[in-house]
């Protein structure tokens, strides 16, 4: 059967002074369709990289795409021209950005720019524009929503800020969202009503999400599927279930236990490993100097993702 | 006096930063290209008067029976108006216009430098009274301020000169104060208040030193500004006076000729042109790279 | 944003003031006596005296600046050395041609610049981008008076298809009448119809206006790649363009709009300048304007005239810092 978006050997460089150097190297992820696939790792891992690269609006240079696929409808999305990715996005395939400060056009007022892109996607004219824009406003709980229509992005929360990108992925009536950490630089509070409302979304409009994340609390209980992302490697992939309850990797182990539990007791944070040096050539694992599972053959050669049980894959000599 | 201790850490980031300026600086082949064709002007700056293939027609030496000649294997650019080898002529002009550029940059930084760190080290009212009087300068278009000073002093090479840094330095006080109220508050400047160093003497071996860095480099960003407005200073007839082969003076002195001989305008404005865009390239490339918004590139 | 304007008119006024103290200061260190040139070379020293009371250069110093100050509240520069006419009234003569070469030069100007700008941050690093580089790097190099020179050498030396200088051509003044209602030409001649006058204008335009577009072209194209350079960055363009915003839109409507406020400093920047290039350009082309009338001005040793020209220019470029800062105020982000 084929896969409803999959992303296969999919290689990402970036081009600095020093030369290129990998970005992102992701041997297989596959969505189902109207399920939520949750994406996680820590800064820097490749997260945001990755959300872009699907969309085809990651800045060229200096990133450099090396090769693989990105499948989407059984298209592949890489081998499409500019032109027509501008069908996709949007249309297709909508995002949520990471911070609400900075993803809204400052000197337009919040209106505006949801009906440019409800008249860009949908091809209506000015008035049902406005009509669909308040709608959406409404959809994703804003109070007062003729009136927010003619603020600035200055003028608004971060909770209200970010309520609002999400009205306006949603403008576009796409059947694939990618959120990219929409929690991110939000109050806690503010957080879980965000999150409410984006899984309340999912199953009312039955769309996929491709939900991005660096804290695992947020995908556990949103997520069907789950992949945990490492230096620009999938180390580990399968069931939110799977990989939450019987982490194979030893990242992962440690991710988890760097979550937070319980108030009174197991709150110190342990050592995660940190992003490897891109600059050191070696031909072994690269988690290899801070893991505390290590053997020799960890210092061979790199470990590829294979299926360990059902629909768990790890990437770990160990495992 | 207590011993300024420079560590080793602090050193190491500064090199590397250089060092990577320089690298960038080399990539950008626009920019590469205007250094070396700097260099090769400053040699002819230099050597000139043995380079050029008739060094007697530099100044005074006249030939009425050979004036206004098309360019040929004898005269390259050909001749003026008094039989002169314009050539010659043109190649003596990059020292004047050179000297006289780096003069009037020069001067300004001795002007604007000093006041500068005066007043963002005194901050009060010094501070007050001398930025309040840069904003006035600032507020005359450069090239005005300069003609009316050339003006008044009379003309002449040397005033041409002096007029346009008197336009030129408040630029530099602005640099320079910014620098210095961030040093102001350092360590090391508290420390030499602390031990009772006099306020002249902190601003000119503490403040002045450490901020030349950045003026240094606004500075050679402006050079190609200066040549040009020397230049336009002698095409009014406010620079340089006959017979001094000044390439302004030279295009002016041509307008009586240049719908016969196209020659005489041409190559000495072609020289300014082309003197003047090598140090604004020189200048952009600069400017890009120690951006540190447009840097990682 | 009250506050500010009135902030910024007081501050602006104060360095008015400045700028007419350093005039006044710059025109009393003059070395050569005001009072012999004013009446000629053969004077007795009877008549220089009688000048010197009338120019009041016996009072002292700050009497003289009181003068001098009050005379210009009421609109009065002083007397031209040369003419022995006001300055005020032959600046109102030569203003308005220097004003319409000045108006549209920078008008297209500035058009032409913004479109080189976009189009060389749309193709970052491609052949468009450098070539745009280079030329705009090369317009603010060029010595106008120079271009102006060549210009006229090609096209009435050589095709003789444009006239050679001045606003119109000789059978053109004898045989029209000639509209004066603002004194751009290209403007009376448009609302009274009169046609021929308007392209003959038009054709004695080209060169000047062509040589004085050039610095303004390089500047506001060199600002407004680099201010889009660093828009084309931020997440909301990125944003724009994953929601399927056309680039044409993004460019022109998301950007640009961002870019207003360095774009605006750096077209009065541009004005400025090119009110003084006229003083290069005007001569050559021998365009009547307050150029050329400074040019012979320092040519006589003028100054009443010269420190004229210098006032007002001045005064126009405060003016114009403080519309730049007032279109900055503008923008929805900056709270005042």
């Amino acid at each position: 059967m084929e896969n409803y978006f999959e992303i296969k050997n999919l290689q990402v460089n970036y081009r600095t002074y020093e030369g290129e150097k990998s970005v992102l190297n992701i041997e297989r992820i596959v969505l189902e369709k109207g399920k939520t696939f949750g994406l996680v790792g820590e800064s820097g891992a490749g997260k945001s990289i990755l959300a872009q690269t699907i969309l085809g609006v990651l800045p060229r240079p200096p990133g450099v795409i090396k090769g693989g696929s990105i499948f989407f409808n059984g298209e592949d999305l890489l081998l499409k021209s500019e032109k027509n990715m501008r069908k996709i996005r949007g249309k297709k395939i909508a995002m949520i950005f990471q911070d609400p400060m900075s993803t809204l056009n400052p000197v337009f007022t919040v209106g505006t720019q949801i009906v440019r892109v409800i008249r860009q996607n949908q091809g209506v004219n000015k008035k049902e524009a406005i009509k669909r824009a308040i709608e959406k406003i409404e959809l994703v709980k804003i109070p007062d929503a003729e009136g927010i229509m003619d603020a600035y992005p200055h003028e608004l929360s971060g909770g209200q800020r970010q309520r609002i990108i999400i009205a306006m992925a949603l403008s576009c009536d796409a059947e694939l969202l990618i959120a990219d950490e929409p929690t991110r630089n939000l109050d806690v509070t503010i957080q879980a009503g965000i999150l409410k409302l984006l899984s309340k979304l999912q199953k009312e409009l039955h769309v996929t999400v491709l939900f991005i994340a660096n804290n695992l609390g947020l995908v556990s209980a949103t997520c069907d599927n789950l992949a945990m992302l490492h230096d620009g490697k999938i180390i580990e992939m399968g069931t939110t279930n799977e990989v939450l309850y019987n982490p194979q990797h030893p990242y992962t182990r440690a991710f988890i236990e760097a979550m937070p539990k319980d108030r009174e007791h197991d709150c110190h944070l342990k050592r995660i490993f940190a992003n490897s040096n891109p600059k050191e050539q070696f031909s072994g694992c690269q988690n290899v100097s801070l893991c505390l599972e290590k053997e020799d053959k960890c210092n061979l050669s790199v470990p590829v993702l294979k299926l360990y049980s059902g629909t768990h894959y790890v990437a770990c000599h160990m495992a | 006096m207590m011993p300024h201790i420079i560590s080793w850490n602090a050193i190491v980031p500064r090199i590397k930063e250089f060092r990577e300026t320089l690298f960038l600086l080399n990539k950008n082949k626009l920019t590469k290209a205007a250094i070396i064709s700097l260099y090769i002007l400053v040699f002819v700056a230099i050597f000139s008067p043995w380079i050029a293939p008739h060094p007697t027609h530099i100044l005074l030496d006249t030939n009425p029976e050979n004036k206004l000649l098309a360019p040929s294997a004898e005269y390259f650019f050909g001749t003026d108006e008094l039989g002169r080898d314009i050539f010659s002529r043109v190649l003596y002009g990059t020292r004047i216009s050179l000297q006289t550029g780096f003069l009037a940059v020069g001067i300004s930084l001795l002007i604007g430098v000093p006041l500068g760190a005066i007043a963002g080290a005194s901050s009060g009212w010094i501070d007050e009274v001398i930025m309040r009087i840069t904003d006035v300068f600032l507020s005359f278009p450069g090239l005005l301020l300069a003609i009316c000073i050339a003006a008044i002093l009379g003309p002449s090479l040397q005033n041409a000169m002096f007029a346009i840094a008197v336009s030129w330095w408040p630029w530099y006080t602005r640099i320079v104060r910014g620098q210095a109220i961030s040093l102001r508050e350092r360590q090391f400047v508290k420390a030499a208040r602390a031990i009772g160093t006099p306020h002249f003497k902190i601003i000119f071996s503490h403040i002045i030193p450490n901020c030349i860095a950045p003026v240094v480099v606004q500075a050679s960003m402006d050079i190609g500004g200066v040549i040009l407005t020397i230049a336009a200073l002698s095409f009014l007839g406010l620079g340089a006076q006959p017979p001094t082969p000044e390439w302004g003076l030279m295009v002016s002195t041509s307008r009586t000729y240049f719908l016969s001989a196209w020659w005489y305008s041409f190559f000495p404005g072609m020289a300014i042109l082309i003197t003047v865009l090598l140090f604004n390239l020189l200048g952009d490339g600069l400017r890009e790279v120690l951006d540190p918004k447009t840097r990682k590139k | 944003m009250r506050i500010f304007i009135v902030k910024r008119l007081l501050l602006g006024i104060l360095v008015l003031f400045g700028v007419i103290t350093v005039t006044f200061v710059l025109v009393r260190i003059i070395p050569s006596d005001p009072a012999a040139q004013w009446v000629g070379p053969r004077a007795t020293v009877a008549q220089i005296e009688a000048a010197r009371m009338e120019l009041g250069l016996n009072d002292s110093v700050f009497v003289q600046y009181a003068d001098f100050i009050s005379d210009l509240m009421r609109g009065d520069l002083g007397k031209s050395i040369r003419t022995h006419q006001p300055v005020m009234k032959e600046l109102k003569t030569f203003l308005p041609a220097t004003l319409e070469l000045v108006w549209i030069s920078t008008f297209f100007g500035v058009f032409i610049g913004l479109y080189l700008g976009v189009l060389s941050a749309q193709r970052k690093d491609q052949w468009v981008d450098h070539l745009c580089r280079f030329f705009s790097v090369a317009t603010v190099s060029i010595p106008s008076f120079w271009v102006g020179l060549l210009l006229q050498s090609v096209f009435y030396g050589h095709f003789d298809i444009l006239p050679l200088g001045e606003r119109l051509s000789m059978n053109v003044k004898l045989f029209n009448e000639i509209p004066d209602i603002t004194g751009m030409l290209l403007f009376d001649s448009l609302i009274t119809g009169n046609t021929v006058v308007f392209f003959d204008a038009l054709k004695h335009l080209i060169l000047p206006g062509f040589v004085m577009a050039l610095f303004p072209i390089g500047l506001v194209a060199r600002m407004t790649r680099s201010a889009l350079l660093e828009i084309l960055n931020e997440d909301y363009i990125v944003a724009a363009r994953s929601y399927g915003l056309p680039e044409r839109i993004i460019m022109w409507s998301y950007a640009l709009k961002n870019s207003l406020g360095p774009t605006a400093t750096v077209v009065t920047l541009a004005i400025g300048f090119t009110l003084v290039n006229t003083f290069l350009v005007e001569s050559i082309f021998s365009w009547p304007g307050i150029g050329n009338y400074i040019a012979s001005a320092i040519v006589s040793l003028d100054y009443p005239a010269i420190m004229g020209v210098t006032i007002f220019s001045a005064v126009s470029y405060v003016f114009l810092n403080l519309v730049a800062d007032l279109v900055i105020a503008l923008d929805p982000r900056v709270r005042i």
